[in-house]
């Protein structure tokens, strides 16, 4: 019997399941783009008949780190950028549990880059969903690193001189096996693009484009934006590593150029997921490791009987 | 049995297999009866560069590397960078050969391949031979080895050299390499060993050695094991299944062990992008409920700083290795120092809260790292276990019934689903895994897919189901219960009191106290002292944080003075002693190598002696005396 019996139980949620029924109400400024999140996310969870208890949210530090103070789950805030490698062992750890990764565009791309580049690599079966406004908000409003070209704040006081980085261009190349962009202002689209990315095999990579009203006020609300998957006008197989590279690119550029693109841009059903993969050459255990040290009947191996010999 | 030790030297390049004919030659003696305890020097490079390794073999117990040695068997460079004189680094080809002729005792042999090596480029090599009585064999091991192997089994030639001239029984080797071996080269391998060995027994008359090994006989089955090994067996006998690290020497051994054994026995190692998502990697398991590891050396331990302050927080079982090498910045790679220790117990913001262990030999490394484990879990608090270059690669002979011990995979203060129904919860459902009052300061904790168990672990101040919380009377009680389980697990450390030791006459006037992997050679070091009439004993201290306040005071108030021998530049253990204790400055002197190399008991010796006592400058700068406050 499983230790962790909330692990794969049929459940029918509601989504005030994930709401905490106790302050704290959110420190989110109103009209921020974060509540999209936090009702994308809430929705998918139900839709998915996930438990509170099965979930596990890990997060940055920034405005978007404080989403898994306001749902309803297992949470872990981390540390400033640390929140994959977190969430990766735990993921790791117990394979059961359905884990969800979250930071701001300086936590993912900046300051925790190196982690992301690497979770996307490895292909891990987690959800790693960015709050990209395009600026750090906690802090009072200092460049990012999608901060566009020429962008003033106070740490930039002359214009960023720097171009801004390319999430999706970045998860492709480094190897993450679902890629997509949703915004705040697109509730539905959001919710079924969370709902896909948990329900991927891999790692799901969601640049979550999320308005921050107070400090990025002369920025765009993300508003209209257009489905690239429903949308005549731009045919691309997302299937396709090349089509897709091509489809990222031209929506890293349109958004400085004003043209909100989202959608799925890649998906690569056939790769195995690193669990998978790590099971393949032998280096994981096939039960949940977690289960392992509730276990009674398990006998423990010892130093003594084997690995002794060979220092004899 | 007899009264004399061999300690021989086998020296040649990075590549040259040094290693692991030292190691098989080791287990060869301990397995014939003998002590042994092996040093090693080496350079941070893969193919060149002098490196040598030292075998202490006695009848009797050793704890250190011992001083000087007395067999030299200088195979010389192979993968010499520049072997012209002009070089910046000098001929490194000969340097297996010079560069170890200062430390040789008078009478000690020397056996160099002649085939490689020209005696004659060596200024003075002739008359110092005169000088200091060596016995010189000049053998050209290379061709013995061409003739019916490789070139690299000359160090099997050196070997059976060396056993022809120290009387030591052939086939207590061959044995040995043929457990060792693959067939394929052990056939050529055997016959160079014969072939030398003949030479030898002909050409010379080693009737009357010259140094020679003694014999003995152990009491129980031993095994030959390094710092690293004890520390690794340590952790899987806990029950430590998951281990995510980056490379870095010489944190690398208990890495490399781990990462081997771990498949079989289930378990999972990740080698990661860095050592700050290893240690996240290890908080992320052991939050998870799988007990978990990770470890660098000083400059990836830099990295960990934030992940370990995250863990003390949040109060996720944690057990870090740290291997300290010399520092600052990347320093000297390949060598021991001790200069890491308040790196290790203060390093992330804030007031740090966590266990520190310094384990002073390979049994040691082994309860340690448990007890580092046990406490860990219980307490939900971060476990280091410190240790450096010097004890993680030294190997020596431990009583296999060291290990003879029982499993521990018992993972602390964990609910399970039955006892969350009754545990209290906050009015959406959340489990107060952060109760304020709790008897012993642990407040148990659930695990991520128990019914009934959700919180939120954060790294901010947080209420008692997890939520972010700047109130006042809440931080007093957090900060306060989480500071309280240090004192509860120094209690608990009183209690068992096994961990730091006292060696010598308990009325000694004079002390020695240190820290680590010092121990064994400061113990030796008193011995000396003792023999000459001197009244000393000595404290090493394995528990650095929580520190044994009382036990080192007892020691203090026991002696008129005491030296505190360290392997730091800034006396960084004498400064703990006295921030713990709050005073005794005026009672200790320090010691202070840093020079790259581990103290042997002679340095120790002549500091105490001629430092301490008589008040006179040390003849050399290879070590360095402190005195005490006020002199």
């Amino acid at each position: 019997m499983s230790a962790f019996s909330a692990i794969g139980e049929e459940t029918e949620q509601d989504q005030n399941e994930f709401t905490p029924g106790l302050e704290p109400q959110p420190t989110w400024c109103p009209g921020c783009g974060d509540f999209g999140v936090l009702k994308a996310l809430k929705g998918a969870a139900a839709e998915l008949g996930l438990s509170p208890d099965e979930m596990m949210v890990t997060t940055g530090i920034g405005c978007s780190g404080k989403l898994n103070s306001y749902f309803n789950s297992y949470g872990f805030h981390t540390i400033h950028g640390r929140s994959l490698p977190i969430a990766r062992a735990a993921k790791l750890a117990n394979p059961g549990l359905t884990v969800v990764a979250a930071g701001g565009d300086g936590d993912g791309y900046g300051i925790g880059g190196n982690h992301f580049m690497h979770t996307a690599r490895e292909n891990h079966d987690i959800t790693y969903i960015v709050f990209n406004n395009e600026i750090f908000g906690l802090t009072k409003g200092q460049t990012s690193p999608t901060s566009p070209m020429g962008h003033k704040s106070k740490t930039q006081p002359h214009g960023s001189a720097k171009t801004p980085l390319r999430p999706l261009s970045m998860s492709l190349n480094s190897g993450a096996s679902y890629v997509a962009r949703t915004a705040a202002v697109n509730p539905n689209q959001a919710k079924d693009i969370i709902v896909e990315a948990i329900q991927h095999d891999g790692f799901s990579h969601v640049d979550f484009l999320t308005q921050c009203p107070t400090w990025n006020k002369d920025a765009r609300q993300y508003v209209p934006y257009i489905d690239i998957n429903d949308s005549d006008d731009y045919e691309f197989d997302n299937t396709n590593r090349s089509e897709a590279s091509e489809m990222m690119f031209e929506t890293e550029n349109a958004l400085h150029e004003g043209t909100v693109l989202t959608g799925r841009y890649y998906v690569d059903e056939d790769r195995p997921s690193y669990q998978q993969e790590k099971q393949r050459i032998g280096e994981m255990p096939e039960e949940p490791l977690a289960e392992r040290y509730f276990d009674d009947s398990y006998e423990w191996e010892r130093t003594f009987d084997n690995f002794l010999d060979k220092h004899k | 049995m007899t009264d004399h030790e061999l300690i021989w030297r086998i020296a040649g390049g990075s590549g040259d297999g040094i290693a692991s004919t030292s190691q098989n030659f080791a287990k060869a003696l301990m397995r014939a009866g003998l002590h042994v305890f092996t040093h090693r020097h080496y350079p941070s490079r893969i193919r060149g560069g002098h490196t040598y390794t030292e075998v202490r073999v006695s009848a009797d117990p050793v704890k250190s590397r011992g001083d000087g040695y007395n067999f030299l068997l200088a195979l010389g460079d192979s993968f010499a960078r520049n072997p012209s004189e002009g070089a910046y680094y000098g001929n490194e080809e000969i340097k297996p050969l010079s560069e170890n002729l200062d430390e040789l005792d008078e009478g000690g042999v020397i056996v160099y391949d002649s085939g490689l090596l020209d005696a004659s480029e060596i200024e003075d090599f002739d008359e110092r031979v005169e000088e200091n009585d060596w016995h010189v064999y000049d053998i050209d091991l290379r061709t013995i080895a061409r003739e019916h192997g490789r070139e690299v089994m000359r160090n099997t030639a050196g070997v059976a050299v060396t056993c022809a001239i120290a009387g030591i029984e052939p086939d207590v080797i061959k044995s040995l390499m043929a457990d060792a071996m693959p067939d394929k080269i052990l056939e050529p391998n055997l016959t160079v060993f014969d072939d030398a060995y003949e030479m030898v027994q002909e050409e010379y008359d080693v009737e009357a050695p010259d140094v020679s090994a003694p014999t003995g006989e152990h009491d129980e089955e031993q095994v030959l094991l390094s710092g690293s090994d004890a520390i690794a067996y340590g952790a899987i006998d806990e029950g430590c299944r998951f281990i995510a690290g980056y490379p870095m020497t010489p944190w690398t051994e208990v890495f490399t062990i781990m990462t081997q054994n771990l498949p079989e026995l289930g378990g999972i190692s990740e080698q990661v992008e860095d050592e700050i998502a290893a240690a996240a990697l290890a908080i992320g398991a052991s939050h998870a409920g799988v007990k978990a590891m990770s470890g660098s050396s000083g400059g990836g331990f830099s990295l960990m700083s934030e992940p370990l302050g995250l863990a003390e927080i949040t109060e996720t079982p944690l057990v870090l290795v740290e291997a300290m090498r010399a520092g600052p910045s990347t320093g000297m790679p390949t060598k021991p120092e001790q200069s890491d220790l308040e790196h290790v117990l203060y390093t992330s913001q804030g007031d740090s809260h966590r266990i520190v262990f310094a384990p002073g030999t390979a049994a040691e490394a082994y309860y340690q790292t448990r007890k580092a484990f046990q406490i860990a879990y219980e307490y939900q608090i971060p476990s280091i276990v410190l240790y450096d270059q010097k004890l993680g690669g030294e190997l020596s002979n431990v009583p296999a019934s060291v290990f003879d011990e029982e499993p521990n995979a018992d993972l602390g203060s964990v609910l399970t689903e039955a006892e969350l129904e009754d545990a209290p919860h906050d009015d959406s459902g959340k489990y107060q895994r952060f109760q304020h009052d709790t008897e012993n300061g642990v407040s148990p904790r659930s695990l991520p897919g128990q019914k009934g168990g959700r919180y939120l672990a954060t790294g901010n101040e947080h209420m008692p189901a997890g939520h972010i919380s700047e109130s006042p009377e809440n931080r007093v009680a957090q900060m306060n219960r989480r500071m309280q389980k240090v004192d509860n697990i120094r209690a608990e450390l009183d209690a068992d009191g096994e961990f730091n030791t006292v060696h010598g006459d308990e009325d000694a006037d004079l002390g020695l106290i240190t820290f680590g992997s010092q121990q064994g050679t400061v113990e030796e070091a008193a011995d000396v002292l003792n023999e000459k009439g001197h009244s000393v004993k000595v404290l090493g201290v394995s528990e650095m944080m929580p520190f044994p306040k009382q036990e080192v005071a007892d020691f203090l108030d026991s002696v008129d003075e005491a030296l505190v021998v360290e392997m730091t530049a800034s006396a960084q253990f004498r400064g703990l002693i006295s921030k713990e204790l709050g005073g005794y400055g005026d009672q200790m002197s320090s010691l202070l190598k840093y020079n790259g190399n581990p103290f042997e008991p002679a340095d120790i010796v002549e500091g105490f002696e001629t430092a301490l006592l008589e008040g006179e400058e040390l003849p050399d700068n290879r070590t360095k005396f402190v005195p005490k406050v006020g002199e």
